[in-house]
């Protein structure tokens, strides 16, 4: 059952300082809008749940050979993740031990080692120093060897995909994730070897709005015929059949699940095609042989139960707190990051099979232009809205509640289309930042 | 259709100029069914990543990547009132400079440009500014120069404040 009662237990409706406020009597749930706006609460939000959480940092897949690196941003701090030359994964915070300067500049790369420019300390891409120009200035008792980059307290992964906790007394990963792990099982079983990989290619783009905004649109599937006319228009015009089902919103009945430690998910079946494996016409005919061949592999090696789990349903995964996969028209991979309350980075990735001949590559890629990311035909419209309610939220003293009550009261299922998965990210969010245990 | 010819040497930089100039006022004037009109039926449009410029979309997650099937409906998508990003629409302004004619390719016509596009949008005071530089490759048809394709490569290491790029670039 998705409702069940937060922390903060029932309320009337009326504001006593709670931020969430679930009434399960008259089936209201709210969340108040300071949570948008408030430099103390990102504040806080940093404390409670970006310095507790699993953050993700990266893909085994984009580190592949020894000496590989990439230069990323893991809940605000700079982090090298990189496999070292005896082919370990490490996150090593980008920090010179010397007096603090960044020292890996680039953006990607290959290295023997990292290089601080400021007085020429170098350091082994296993983040042990390497070498401190004029070390006999230092007195003797100096711990040179100590002077290493330091590693992010913990760094662990699931299936290829690693996270971060600056917590290290936080829980293990895997027991994290709980029920995500089922859903990102389900991505990985595209794979016939079980290997993802992500794609060259990031985009990286802005939105002005507040980074749970983003949490809540990524698996809201209530906006989507509003927000996505123009997408829905251009699947119509290309002969894809998304024509509502009957009593229903979208064409098909999805759902909206609770995966555990406020992680939650929509399961969709699909109609709006998946590079593995579902042809639309928007493939073109002569991909239908080569989707058939697809869905064949898949049928072997799994079944044809999980077959059809794996290529007939569409899921938007949301990872607590701030990873996305979406797995629909194609894969993509999205984490995005506070920098202040109305404003957040936003970075996205495609994921594919290794195996995926040239022709697959290129339609997954095409699939994945034709509704995500910052240029594709359905993101932009996103970016709109919730630009749109973060400037709503300028009166936010004045009408103060947002409304996430759609579907309460159905204990059994809550569709895609009501707000039972919402509020798994509220109730989660709430007890975090009222320091309860989730 | 296409002249079998050696056209470079038939096409002059002001020719170029004036069609890259014509094109931006077009674009900027949001007549995008005219501007369609100076595509080829094959016509292509890229923005590539912005980490990776001098990418291939057949490997590489653009930014955008249309064939001309799509870049029609992305006409369709941009004159709709449900195309939210740009609705209002965005008044742009384009400044093109530095054009030259790089060299053929076949019976391409290698085409090079920067660009700078001010990008003013409803309730935003500051204009978001896109930079870079085009790599077009024309086609000279009987109805004149044609676009076949067209590659607008962004100079900034992230779309970062860009934000969406909904509308043409
Ligand atoms: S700060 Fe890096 S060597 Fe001094
Ligand atoms: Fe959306």
């Amino acid at each position: 059952m998705l409702d069940k009662p937060t922390q903060n237990g029932r309320s009337n409706g009326s504001y006593d300082g709670k931020l969430v406020v679930e009434d399960l009597e008259n089936l209201t749930f709210q969340v108040h809008r300071k949570v948008f706006v408030e430099p103390d609460i990102l504040e806080q939000e940093n404390r409670a749940i970006f310095d507790k959480c699993w953050i993700y940092v990266g893909h085994a897949s984009e580190i592949r050979n020894p000496g590989d690196f990439r230069t990323r941003h893991v809940a605000g701090r700079p982090v090298i993740f990189c496999r070292d030359r005896q082919g370990n994964v490490r996150a090593l915070f980008n920090v010179c031990r010397h007096r603090g300067a960044v020292v890996c500049r680039e953006r990607e790369g290959n290295t023997r080692q990292f290089y601080c420019i400021y007085h020429g300390w170098s350091y082994n891409t296993d983040g042990s120093i390497k070498g401190i120009p004029g070390d006999d200035a230092y007195p003797p008792n100096f711990n040179k060897k100590g002077m290493g980059l330091v590693p992010v307290p913990r760094l662990e992964h699931y299936k290829d995909f690693y996270f971060a906790n600056l917590d290290p007394d936080a829980p293990d990963l895997h027991t994290y994730l709980a029920g995500a792990k089922d859903y990102i099982d389900l991505v990985v079983d595209q794979s016939p070897s079980g290997r993802m990989e992500i794609i060259s290619g990031v985009q990286e783009y802005d939105m002005k709005a507040n980074w749970k905004l983003l949490v809540e649109n990524s698996v809201d599937d209530y906006h989507l015929v509003s927000t996505h006319a123009t997408w829905l228009n251009y699947m119509r015009n290309s002969g894809v059949n998304v024509t509502p089902a009957k009593g229903h919103m979208l064409p098909t009945k999805g759902f909206g699940k609770d995966l555990g430690n406020g992680h939650l998910t929509t399961d969709n079946p699909n109609y709006r095609g998946r590079p593995v494996a579902r042809w639309i016409s928007v493939y073109g005919e002569d991909a239908k042989a080569d989707i058939d061949a697809i869905r064949n592999e898949l049928v072997e090696r799994l079944g044809e139960a999980r077959a059809a789990r794996v290529a007939d349903t569409n899921r938007n995964l949301c990872i607590f707190p701030n990873l996305v996969i979406n797995d629909g028209s194609s894969v993509t991979v999205r984490n995005f990051t506070p920098v202040a309350p109305n404003l957040m980075k936003v970075t996205a990735w495609a994921l594919g099979p290794v195996e995926e001949t040239e022709a697959q590559r290129a339609r997954r890629l095409h699939a994945f232009l034709t509704f995500y990311g910052p240029g594709g035909f359905a993101t932009p419209d996103d970016v709109a809205a919730l630009e749109l309610a973060q400037q709503g939220y300028a009166a936010w003293r004045e009408v103060p509640w947002t409304d996430l009550s759609r579907g309460m009261g159905n204990s059994q299922e809550q569709l895609a289309t009501d707000e039972g998965h919402l509020r798994v990210f509220w109730r989660k969010w709430d007890s975090m930042m009222s320091g309860a245990p989730a | 259709m296409t002249k079998p010819i050696d056209h470079a040497s038939t096409v002059t930089r002001d020719e170029v100029e004036d069609f890259l100039y014509h094109e931006a006022d077009l674009l900027d004037r949001w007549k995008l069914d005219d501007w369609l009109g100076l595509l080829t039926d094959d016509a292509s449009y890229y923005v590539p990543p912005n980490d990776k410029p001098e990418g291939d979309h057949r490997f590489t997650l653009f930014t955008v990547a249309d064939d001309i099937v799509r870049l029609r409906e992305r006409i369709i998508r941009l004159k709709d009132p449900n195309c939210h990003a740009e609705f209002p629409p965005s008044r742009t302004r384009r400044m093109i400079s530095n054009v030259r004619i790089t060299g053929t390719e076949g019976d391409l016509i290698l085409v090079s440009a920067n660009f700078a596009i001010y990008r003013y949008r409803r309730n935003e005071t500051v204009p978001r500014l896109f930079v870079g530089c085009y790599r077009h490759k024309f086609k000279l048809t009987d109805a004149g120069l044609k676009i076949h394709e067209r590659r607008a490569i962004l100079d900034a290491e992230e779309l970062g404040a860009m934000g969406a790029v909904s509308f043409l670039l």
